[in-house]
């Protein structure tokens, strides 16, 4: 990947360029014992607001959003996996325990902690008319909650639908990729208290090169499934802070598979935009001109 | 363990990254089987015919490390000819009688050999084996027991061993327990390729285990596995008890337990010693390190009494509190129903939501003159009077409740010194971040300064009865605002002292003459040269892999007990590998990774000359030390309350006949006869009106009984409300809807939860019928930020008769979709309520 990936943000405008700084979250260590959604609530001070029992396995905060900056996914998986059966078009219901041989190895709990993706085009960033939204001496995309006015725009830009509104006051809220604990040399929360370290952080580089070091290593042990997600500086968002190992299709994890920054092809929409305007423009010109002819 | 200790099983996942292979037994697919290697689901309650299937496998396949199993086991040692096996005699052990339902252990002693009790002494049979300790069987004189080192002779352990888990194949395994015969297989395979001279495996278990009618057991059917295997003492070894709290393992070290006091030592029972000299012939063993129980016992009483405490008044022996039977925590509960218990301490417990059948705990809570609770909410416990169900169903009322409830708020952990003992009896010391705010305090607080107004308020007392409070030592330095007792001051009279003042060094300095105290015999070495050791830190990378400077490890900060073991009887290591502590024949010493579990200058082929005592009776090839012969034992001829070797017997509510006995649960478990305790109806298939196996657990989200999750926002809300695990089999089979109520039945009474239909929980095929299991956590109550009935309700008191643990990993329970009455049609549901037919006599089988 280029040097420019990994880099702070070159429009950014900083002096003191830092490494750019990430996440690499392996989800194949993940036990879901979700310290990462408590020490991220614990420091950013974010409320308990969903007392409810959602179902949805033993996850009770349910997705990203205002007042869960952390959020750890539960996925019970029965055999055959979903993109299996796409390929073979069987979809054979199994039962763990009853499939005889290696049946119950193929049942699965799939856990993984999401977050902010701190993309390299962040369209939440770009559409802010406020300014709240900039990109830290990181990289990082954080909200400045004294400046956000709670227009909303934000929200749809974000193609992981990370950023959300508090209904309470109207403000936008997401990770900072604890802007402040960087800022004293600190990992973040979350990090920090993952156990089994399935959270890591560090210069992106230093992610990268550990997540395509931990696929070798889940792919030599037979991971169905294993597979990196991130999106790379080709890609719709140019590159983003936050890796992923997962065991499935993005998909599955309630992850898009393909993003694409909202903003990102505005240059070309208000190029299309001028030469069909001007294409008009000539049009009744010339439409005007056949009138006086 | 991935659930509930999830910062612990990091060093699993660790050594998974290392190539360790995982395997996880389990009624449910937990967090722990999600990144396990393998998971197997069984039937909850039949871990020990699981277990007994490895062991017959391995004695099947000649499997067994016969090198370390003929020197360091009790397998050659020749038992009793009048010893008769549950095999012969429908799942009953010799020496059993109906109608105490208790064993007499004679007929399973060692040939020509009376073995005293293993753990102090137990008065078995009569109902009293109330002592517990945990010393080694008494060898006359350090005289060996008859042995067969070929292990060919019909009554040595170990032929007794192969016969009795002779039917415990793998397809009674899939009989009993439901699990598939090539899952069973690849984990008994996996257990013993993963074992012997260059290899190592260690088994770890959490409460699953020990909440049975038969708990002690099942950890005994894993010490004979890993004993056979050759798994003790070696590093990557053991047996690994995940305990339910922070500190539980210190917690038994310095016992919140009736019958024990400090380090293991027996509680002394009312009327059975004449005097110190008595009590102590009666329980030090001649042989091994409880040989010198004397000055362990002596220092302990020093400790307490000081220069009051001489040889010419017993060392104030008479000073002792006594008991005079079970005082266990269930058996004071049901003295309370019945008017004998008239004030009780709940100190961080909330048996109210935490107990099996916690209706049954409100009621005796409600029949109290008075109440403390020290906790950091009015939990349950404290609030029953006022707002407990029964106050809703009307079958209690407040101004009806004569206990007086004290509220005492509590610190917590950050807000005072002191240490956890870890399960591998590791001291960590702690200390306080900020004060407690308000009235909150810590226990060393509350219970120095309770003394201190007692003693003030009996000071001009001339009653004889009073000196015991009055001459205690209990001068201890305070500081800061609210008076904190100085913690370490405790741990240095812990770890004692000598007759000049300075602090002892370790255990084998303490005295029997009354010139060195020591309040933990166990822990003396804690605060050696006056240094808390506890309170080291030396980053792994500072030392050697063992990093015996981080903390410090009771005893002798040793690392791995009985790590003599983990050399060969020569002294040298059984591998390059898996090398541990060694010979060395130059220096003539011990050396190595650990400090060495005996002498260090004892030379391997050491043997005892006649008349030696205590660990001096003990040969160079003994590594279990607390045993009074020295080997780890396959076989128990004393000390157990049900048996000298593991049995299946069926938890004491089953919906299957015991495929294997006649007998159908443990003959010897202890009932608690109560109208508010009624049993299920046990065995009987698909005709028992509860026919569902019921099992109990935690959630990693919260902390037991939920008074320090539930009033907490950011954990409430991870796990909000109270719910139950059902496979879609079963939710079809009884029209349970996901994310719907249900209302779950036992005779004791009826609760309700959400339903969560799951892949997670299976239904299992057991005797040729598909058996249903239902998981229920059970953190809920009705107090808190979020409220939900508790799991616990559901479950009848019936005990482990060693321990008396009870019963919650597995009852038996109905389901049917939808809420439960309210209010007093709650009370009148619970009356009609099928129960077993007659209730079960103590000990008898119902």
């Amino acid at each position: 990947m280029s040097a420019g990936f990994t880099a702070p943000s070159a429009t950014s405008g900083y002096d003191d360029a830092q490494p750019r700084m990430g996440f690499f979250t392996d989800t194949s260590v993940c036990i879901g014992c979700k310290a990462c959604e408590v020490a991220c609530k614990e420091w950013n001070d974010i409320p308990a607001t969903l007392f409810e029992f959602s179902g949805k396995s033993y996850d009770n905060t349910v997705g990203l959003g205002a007042d869960v900056w952390r959020h750890v996914a539960f996925i019970e998986q029965r055999v055959p996996r979903i993109q299996e059966a796409a390929l073979s078009g069987v979809f054979t219901e199994e039962r763990p325990g009853e499939g005889g041989e290696g049946g119950l190895a193929d049942f699965r709990w799939l856990m993984s902690s999401d977050v902010c993706k701190h993309c390299t085009t962040a369209s939440c960033l770009d559409v802010c008319p406020t300014g709240a939204l900039f990109k830290t001496e990181f990289a990082t995309v954080v909200v400045q909650e004294d400046i956000c006015n709670g227009c909303g725009y934000c929200i749809p830009a974000c193609p992981y639908g990370v950023i959300d509104q508090r209904k309470d006051d109207g403000r936008a809220w997401k990770c900072t990729l604890c802007y402040d604990r960087l800022k004293g040399d600190l990992e973040p929360a979350c990090a920090k208290a993952c156990p089994t370290d399935s959270i890591n952080f560090g210069p992106l580089e230093a992610m990268e090169r550990m997540a395509a070091e931990r696929l070798d290593t889940v792919m030599a042990a037979h991971v169905p499934g294993a597979q990196l997600y991130g999106d790379g500086p080709s890609g719709g968002m140019d590159g983003v802070g936050s890796l992923f190992l997962l065991l499935d299709q993005p998909e599955v994890y309630g992850l898009p598979p393909d993003p694409v920054a909202v903003t990102k092809h505005v240059g070309q929409l208000w190029r299309a935009a001028a030469v069909a305007g001007a294409a008009l423009v000539g049009a009744a010109v010339a439409s005007f001109a056949g009138v006086r002819r | 363990m991935a659930e509930q200790h999830p910062v612990g099983f990091q060093w699993v996942v660790e050594a998974q990254r290392r190539g360790a292979k995982v395997i996880h037994v389990d009624p449910r697919f937990t967090r722990t089987s999600a990144v396990a290697d393998l998971h197997i689901p069984l039937r909850s309650g039949t871990d020990i015919a699981y277990l007994g299937g490895i062991i017959n496998y391995i004695l099947t396949n000649h499997r067994e490390f016969r090198e370390y199993v003929v020197a360091y086991t009790n397998a050659a040692t020749i038992v009793s000819e009048e010893y008769v096996d549950a095999e012969d005699n429908g799942g009953i052990f010799s020496g059993f009688d109906e109608r105490s339902g208790t064993y007499e252990v004679s007929s399973w002693q060692y040939e020509d050999m009376e073995v005293a009790s293993a753990s102090g002494q137990h008065e078995m049979g009569a109902g009293l084996g109330e002592q517990h300790g945990a010393h080694g069987g008494s060898l006359e004189h350090g005289q060996p027991p008859s042995e067969d080192p070929t292990l060919e002779h019909p009554r040595c352990v170990f032929q007794l061993l192969k016969r009795h888990y002779e039917r415990y194949t793998p397809e009674m395994v899939a009989e009993v327990c439901g699990v598939p015969q090539e899952l069973f297989l690849e984990h008994a395979e996996a257990l013993c390729a993963n074992s012997g001279r260059e290899r190592t495996g260690a088994m770890a278990y959490a409460v699953g285990w020990t909440q049975h009618s038969v708990g002690v057991q099942y950890i005994r059917t894993a010490a004979i596995i890993q004993l056979l295997l050759g798994n003790i003492g070696r590093p990557g070894g053991g047996i690994l008890a995940l305990r339910g709290h922070a500190s539980i393992q210190g917690s038994t070290d310095i016992p919140t337990l009736y019958n024990l006091l400090p380090g293991y030592i027996p509680m002394p029972h009312a009327e059975h010693y004449e005097g110190l000299d008595d009590y102590i012939d009666k329980n030090a063993a001649p042989t091994g390190y409880w040989g010198n129980m004397d000055a362990y016992m002596v220092s302990l009483l020093k400790a307490y009494w000081g220069e009051k405490a001489t040889a010419e008044n017993d060392f104030c022996f008479d000073y002792l509190p006594r008991i005079s039977g079970d005082h266990s925590a269930y058996a004071s509960v049901m003295d309370m129903l019945d008017g004998k218990v008239k004030g009780y301490f709940l100190p961080g417990q909330n048996p109210a939501v935490g107990s099996a059948n916690s209706r049954m705990h409100r009621f005796a809570l409600a029949s109290l003159d008075w109440l403390v609770v020290r906790d950091f909410s009015l939990t349950e416990s404290a609030a029953f009077w006022y707002d407990g169900p029964e106050i809703e169903s009307g079958e209690l009322d407040t101004p009806g409740i004569g206990t007086e409830v004290f509220f005492l708020p509590a610190a917590a952990h950050v807000e005072k010194d002191g240490s956890f003992t870890n399960t591998q009896r590791l001291l960590q010391w702690h200390d306080a971040a900020v004060e407690p705010k308000g009235d909150c305090r810590s226990e060393l607080w509350f219970y120095y300064h309770l003394g201190r107004i007692i003693r003030e308020k009996l000071a001009t007392s001339d009653d004889e009865r009073d000196r015991p409070l009055l001459d205690l030592t209990w001068e201890y330095p305070v500081q800061g605002r609210q008076s904190e007792p100085d913690a370490e001051a405790v741990l240095a009279e812990i770890n004692g002292w000598k007759a000049d003042g300075s602090p002892l060094g370790s255990y084998t300095e303490m005295q029997a003459d009354g010139s060195t105290t020591g309040g933990v015999w166990i822990y003396c070495g804690v605060y050696a040269d006056g240094v808390n050791q506890a309170r080291r830190r030396r980053p792994g990378d500072e030392q050697s892999w063992v990093a015996p400077e981080w903390g410090w490890a009771w005893p002798a900060n040793r690392r791995i007990i009985y790590n003599r073991a983990s050399a060969d009887p020569d002294g040298q290591p059984w591998s390059e590998r898996k090398r541990y502590v060694w010979w060395d024949a130059e220096q003539e010493q011990w050396t190595g990774e650990d400090v060495p579990d005996f002498k260090a200058s004892m030379p391997p082929d050491y043997v005892p000359p006649d008349g030696s005592q205590a660990e001096d009776a003990l040969s160079g090839t003994e590594p279990f030390i607390m045993q009074a012969d020295g080997k780890g034992w396959l076989f128990v001829p004393n000390g157990l309350k049900d048996g000298p070797l593991p049995t299946h017997y069926e938890p004491h509510e089953s919906p299957v006949t015991n495929p294997l006995y006649k007998q159908q649960a443990n003959p010897a478990r202890q009932l608690a006869p109560h109208r508010h305790n009624p049993s299920n109806p046990s065995g009987g298939g698909g005709e028992n009106p509860y026919p569902y196996v019921l099992t109990t657990y935690r959630l990693t989200e919260h902390h037991t009984a939920g008074g320090m999750s539930r009033t907490v926002p950011h954990l409430a809300e991870l796990q909000p409300e109270f719910f139950c695990e059902v496979s879609p089999e079963l939710a079809a089979e009884r029209g349970l809807e996901h994310g719907g109520w249900a209302t779950l039945i036992s005779s004791r009474t009826a609760i309700e939860a959400r339903v969560l239909v799951t892949d997670r929980i299976a239904p299992l095929r057991v005797a040729g019928n598909t058996v249903h299991q239902i998981g229920v956590p059970y953190h809920w109550g009705f107090r808190g930020l979020v409220t939900g009935d508790s799991g616990n309700e559901l479950l009848g008191v019936v005990m482990d008769p060693n321990v008396h643990i009870s019963e919650y990993k597995t009852a038996t329970c109905d389901i049917r979709p939808g809420r439960r009455p309210r209010g007093p049609a709650l009370a009148r549901f619970i009356a009609d309520l099928p129960r077993a037919d007659d209730a079960p006599t103590e000990g008898g089988d119902s």
